[in-house]
């Protein structure tokens, strides 16, 4: 029986080679690793390169070698002799041993692999690397971390790869490695007392951390088993996990109970028969939106049942809202001149808005207050848009006209854009041919006075494209 | 507002996006000197979600014009709204990874002025990383809809991946919850950059070194469980984008119940369950030659939340079995349950040199209480009886305790069944 002393893979290679040229075989050989040397013998074992004898190298696969470089760097005791047994096996008669995955002794080295290969990605996942405050010109970093196997390393050259134009240094109980932006450097194990303790940028990325997670999935389980508890330690953001688990059924809660949106919609006041006049009694007592709190009344589509032309603008006005009729303010006015001048009789038509309710702000002047409209959101939109849809659903119109981009974009799309789309007939699900146009609320803003009767030109062709 | 007071809204804006993958480039850009893209990807941190924190996932801005209903960021949500600057994300990206707590950068945004005016924000943001501070770790940029087909390809170039999100299952869906955006127009940007990945490998091919385009490909995100349309329209919608776009991913998000939320949807998230069943299901498309429609066998064409894809696929399909581990071919051996892909490899490698009993299979760490009932062994396999026995769907199914703490969150990121 030898006994046969080694610390590194390097030394194993040296010996087991020579073991086998001289065709010693694993049960002769007991191996041993630095730590039971010295609590189990007194006099100096023979080294590796105290045997004598330069062996042929064997032929062995070349995944072997592989193999053994990770496995070698396990913590387990046993990991040269089960080597060398592996390495006599291969050179033995079993040249395709690797392959046979369910072999006892590949079995326990794959795991053994396995092991260190893990150990090593959790390496290069929780190295945390603090600025050191030199007040130098040249940034360090530097890191503390606690590996379960011997794998500095096989993991520096990654993060020498990795964060080349970088000074920094890890550091770990058994050994620790610089990085000068040249070469690596390799030196004795530190304890965790030496290492700096904190990096100014570490509240900000617990900031991330925190934002980052989603309370209204928790899944502690995977979590611990992707992140072992063990490292937890050198992760700052893991001290705010506890916090995080215990606000979670109260956050998620919460965000289930913030829903903003619309309880309801017009569709929740509609009557039992679609045909207008039972419509506007109903529209009457609509409270699909907050928009009836403020305004005086429901401000209902008037004209033709039989209406070949549907014209829509897009919410009541002050004297609108006042009077309860669709446009009769001076927007009104400028329609009625419009479509006079286009050759129709507004009696034949009919005329409504998007938004049945005046939204407005409230502003004082020195004359008093007065009410300021106020563009309707998507969500009244949305909320009114049902009683747009059981008009025209009432009525069948061969027309529609849109009249700005407000009442144009929910029958259209968000894409829709006034200047580009005006004048174009298209094909909407509410009806074959659907035109905008400009609102002739627009027109009476426009201060330029020669864009302004170029609009009112326009306005006019538009309706008169329709009659 | 500072910095910190962003990352919060912003971060938080941004934690209901699934894709979290950082891996697919093969190489690091060359003269980089902070940051590499080597083999996969890796998960710096974990959330109690039991997500990983591999990226920075913020959003530039989450001020946006548009009104999707899913979205917390529409228009019409009161939620709190913040802008980074783009040195502010470029400043973020380098200190973070500096300190290795990311892989990279994945950057979306809100629509702010015009698709195109927002598109270009985000490359300047990659671009400032490529070439002023020399990154080359990880980059993921989220395109923005109708953004113009230029900008998109100038994105490819600094980014690793491109994504175009397909937001919901099918057509009648997106006109629901978002109707700005169209599926025409949603698969012609996919198309867009497939073509010019297309085009880059062909140069390569033929010599030429042509400036790299998203070297990870493209990949695309789907909100699951905000309409009621079933499994199978949304794995046919994957099927078709993995054979028609060539996508590396498709991203399957469970509708999260959000903070102000629209009340037309649901105020409780689907079982994260579904989720998990459908990422099952989509690598069994990609990786074991299954098809959409065979892979759903219910009846109400959803995929059976109490057992995984493959095993319900097996008890619809005992025809098909017994399959002799020890014969059958490679394309049978992939449909046994509990049977994963490397197994597969491992059994054909060790069948040449000996053949294989069923204490082989424990030792390769098969799922052998659901393999069992369906493979022939070198000895006798007792469990093979069952497998024309009305009980046999409640002897494979796994323990219920067992399916949601283990099963169902190991392989929620990978898939794999």
């Amino acid at each position: 029986m030898q006994s046969i002393h080694v610390e590194t893979f390097d030394d194993w290679r040296d010996a087991a080679r020579r073991l086998l040229a001289s065709g010693v075989s694993p049960t002769d050989v007991q191996w041993i690793g630095g730590a039971e040397r010295s609590l189990f013998d007194d006099a100096p074992s023979p080294t590796a390169a105290g045997l004598g004898g330069e062996g042929t190298t064997p032929s062995v696969p070349k995944a072997f070698l592989e193999l053994a470089r990770y496995v070698a760097c396990h913590r387990e005791s046993g990991r040269w002799s089960l080597l060398y047994r592996m390495l006599w096996r291969l050179t033995h008669g079993e040249p395709h041993l690797l392959q046979v995955t369910t072999d006892d002794d590949v079995h326990q080295l794959t795991l053994m692999r396995k092991g260190v290969s893990r150990d090593i990605h959790k390496m290069k996942a929780f190295v945390r690397f603090r600025k050191l405050e030199t007040g130098g010109a040249e940034e360090q970093f530097i890191a503390w971390h606690r590996p379960d196997h011997r794998i500095v390393r096989l993991a520096a050259p990654f993060f020498a790869r990795r964060f080349s134009g970088m000074h920094w240094s890890i550091l770990t109980p058994d050994e620790s490695v610089t990085w000068d932006q040249t070469s690596l450097h390799y030196g004795h194990g530190v304890p965790v007392s030496e290492a700096p303790d904190e990096d100014a940028l570490e509240d900000l990325w617990k900031a991330y951390y925190a934002s980052i997670f989603n309370p209204a999935r928790v899944k502690v389980a995977a979590m611990k088993r992707e992140m072992p508890v063990r490292h937890w330690p050198t992760l700052p953001e893991a001290t705010l996990i506890d916090d995080l688990l215990r606000q979670a059924p109260a956050r998620a809660d919460a965000m289930i109970q913030t829903n903003e949106g619309f309880a309801e919609t017009a569709a929740h006041f509609m009557p039992e028969h679609g045909d207008l006049v039972s419509l506007r009694l109903a529209a009457a007592t609509c409270r699909a939106c907050s928009l009836h709190q403020c305004a005086t009344q429901t401000v209902f589509g008037e004209g033709s049942p039989l209406a070949r032309i549907v014209l829509v603008g897009e919410q009541p006005g002050d004297r609108e809202d006042i009077e309860g009729h669709p446009f009769v303010g001076p927007a009104g006015k400028l329609l009625d001149e419009a479509l006079e001048h286009a050759g129709i009789d507004r009696r034949d038509v009919y005329i409504t808005n998007v938004v049945k309710h005046f939204k407005f702000r409230e502003t004082e002047t020195p004359r008093g207050k007065r009410r300021l409209h106020q563009k309707p959101d998507s969500r009244e939109i949305y909320a009114c848009r049902p009683w747009l849809e059981a008009e025209l659903a009432a009525i069948g119109p061969q027309v529609v006209v849109c009249l700005g981009a407000t009442a144009a974009q929910p029958l259209f799309g968000r894409d829709f854009g006034i200047t580009k789309d005006r004048g174009k007939v298209m094909r909407t699900d509410w009806c074959d041919s659907t035109i905008a146009t400009w609102h002739p609320a627009a027109i009476l803003r426009m201060q330029d006075a020669v864009r302004q009767a170029q609009m009112r030109t326009q306005l006019v062709d538009d309706l008169a494209s329709v009659k | 507002m500072d910095v910190r007071d962003k990352l919060t809204v912003l971060a938080d804006a941004a934690k209901y996006d699934a894709s979290c993958a950082s891996s697919g480039s093969k190489t690091t850009r060359p003269g980089s000197t902070i940051g590499s893209t080597e083999g996969m990807g890796i998960c710096h941190s974990y959330t109690p979600d039991g997500r990983c924190v591999s990226l920075l996932k913020i959003l530039l801005t989450n001020y946006c014009i548009y009104d999707c209903q899913y979205c917390v960021n529409r228009i019409s949500s009161d939620t709190p709204r913040a802008r980074f600057t783009v040195d502010e994300v470029v400043s973020l990206t380098m200190e973070f990874y500096k300190r290795n707590y990311i892989e990279g950068l994945f950057l979306s945004s809100g629509i702010i002025q015009t698709s195109d005016y927002t598109m270009e924000q985000l490359i300047s943001v990659a671009k400032k990383l490529r070439t002023e501070q020399r990154y080359g770790g990880y980059i993921h940029l989220k395109t923005i809809p109708n953004a113009s087909q230029s900008l998109i390809e100038e994105a490819g170039l600094w980014a690793d991946r491109l994504s175009v999100n397909i937001e919901l299952p099918t057509e009648g869906d997106l006109y629901k919850l978002a109707p700005e955006k169209r599926k025409p127009q949603i698969e012609g940007a996919m198309a867009g950059i497939r073509d010019k990945i297309d085009e880059t490998k062909q140069e390569q091919k033929a010599g030429f070194k042509p400036p790299r385009f998203t070297p990870a490909g493209q990949s695309t995100q789907m909100i699951v469980g905000a309409t009621d349309t079933p499994d199978v329209e949304v794995l046919k919608t994957a099927s078709q984008l993995y054979s028609l776009q060539n996508l590396r991913r498709v991203y399957y998000s469970a509708y999260s119940p959000i903070p102000h939320a629209d009340a037309r949807l649901p105020g409780q998230s689907p079982p994260l369950v579904r989720e998990h069943r459908l990422y099952q299901a989509d690598w069994l498309i990609r990786f074991y030659g299954f098809d959409a429609n065979e892979i759903v066998a219910e009846a109400d064409q959803n995929l059976s939340l109490d057992i995984d894809p493959k095993l319900a696929w097996a008890l619809a399909n005992r025809h098909y079995f017994p399959v002799d581990v020890n014969k059958s071919s490679r394309e049978e051996l992939l449909r046994v349950p509990g049977i994963g892909a490397r197994n597969v490899k491992r059994i054909l490698n060790i069948r040449r040199f000996q053949s294989l009993a069923s204490g082989d299979m424990k030792k390769l760490r098969v799922a052998w209480n659901r393999a069992k009932f369906f493979v022939l062994t070198a000895d006798h396999n007792p469990a093979l009886l069952n497998l024309d026995k009305l009980d046999l769907r409640s002897k494979a199914k796994p323990k219920t305790k067992q399916l949601l703490l283990f099963d169902a969150a190991s392989s929620a990121l990978s898939g794999e069944v």
